[in-house]
């Protein structure tokens, strides 16, 4: 007679095959999902209704720096918006991510950021010494070529119209770059208001939501 | 000398399904919803979970896939009920579009289940 904790316990060496292969199979099929779901999700980061809230906001944000008695408060309403939008974007972006059930930070969604945050970061400095030097009127050029440049590198992530989207704001940034600083404000209301709400509208459309 | 009271016990007790591993796994593999198994539909009901709707070329282009091979599979899913597909026109151009049903997100979300209980069960095995 042996007590039980005698009695051996035999294990095998190696795992069955079966099992081994069942879960390589699973974590297969699984990663699998996630590609597709990441590549299927790549289209649009920042949903169109969310474009448009952002265009919505930078009409706003036109009119009252139109209405703004200094340069200063027109700047400062300006880089208020900026920071505005880009909440925005993240907000509309961590929604739209709960709303497929998907990560935000996707793979699709890195790259896209990736592609974007070096203009932006670009346009950021740029403005400030811009202001700092005295040549506040070149800002809304560098400001919408900067953006343009960004989304246009992000685009190639995305769906076409968010490339078409970045080039018209380089086209805009052109434009504004060789006219006098009266249109300074009216080329940001139709850049950072217009073309989001317009290309926003596309999206929505288009690409669901 | 004979053989101990536990450890016949041990040989005559039949195999627990709750506690074997192996058969944990054999189990959930036999349960497995073979319409999602399929790698395509697979591919096709998971990039629908993510988009609200999907046309053919958007599927087509997202899955790397032929015309005919979509087809098929499509037509499957929407025969079991997993997917609706709607055709209408862009302009003067016919357009399908798919989205996934309520029963096609449960099936996938129970086949996600599935693969993950499969791994779990085989990983405590080791």
């Amino acid at each position: 007679m042996y007590p039980d904790s005698v009695v051996a316990i035999v294990r095998p060496i190696r795992n069955p095959p079966e099992t081994l292969n069942l879960q390589a199979e699973a974590m297969h099929n699984l990663r699998y999902i996630r590609d597709t779901m990441e590549n299927a999700g790549s289209f649009t980061a920042v949903p169109g209704v969310g474009g448009m809230v952002m265009g919505a906001t930078a009409l706003l944000a036109a009119l009252s720096a139109h209405l703004a008695r200094s340069h200063t408060a027109w700047l400062t309403i300006w880089a208020a918006e900026a920071v505005l939008a880009l909440s925005l974007g993240i907000a509309f972006a961590w929604h739209k991510a709960r709303r497929t059930s998907t990560p935000l930070m996707s793979r699709p969604f890195r790259r896209f950021v990736l592609a974007m945050a070096p203009s932006f970061v670009a346009g950021a400095v740029l403005t400030i010494e811009l202001e700092r030097s005295g040549n506040p009127q070149l800002i809304p050029a560098a400001c919408l070529l900067l953006y343009g440049t960004g989304v246009a590198s992000a685009g190639a992530f995305s769906v076409r119209v968010v490339p078409v989207m970045g080039i018209s704001f380089l086209l805009l940034g052109a434009v504004a770059a060789f006219t006098p600083a009266v249109w300074a404000n009216a080329l940001m209301a139709a850049g950072f208001g217009g073309l989001h709400l317009i290309f926003g509208f596309i999206i929505a459309r288009n690409y669901g939501g | 000398m004979g053989v101990s009271q536990g450890a016949k016990a041990a040989i005559a007790r039949k195999p627990n399904p709750e506690k074997s591993p192996v058969l944990v796994a054999g189990g959930a593999a036999r349960a497995l919803d073979r319409i999602i198994h399929d790698r395509f539909r697979l591919g096709v009901v998971s990039a629908l979970a993510v988009s609200p709707t999907l046309t053919f070329s958007d599927l087509k282009k997202a899955l790397n896939a032929t015309d005919g091979n979509l087809s098929v599979h499509a037509r499957k899913l929407e025969d079991a009920g997993y997917i609706a597909c709607e055709k209408k026109f862009e302009g003067r151009l016919p357009q399908t579009v798919y989205r996934l049903t309520r029963k096609g997100r449960t099936a996938l979300e129970a086949y996600v289940t599935h693969m993950e209980a499969l791994i779990r069960a085989t990983r405590s095995q080791k």
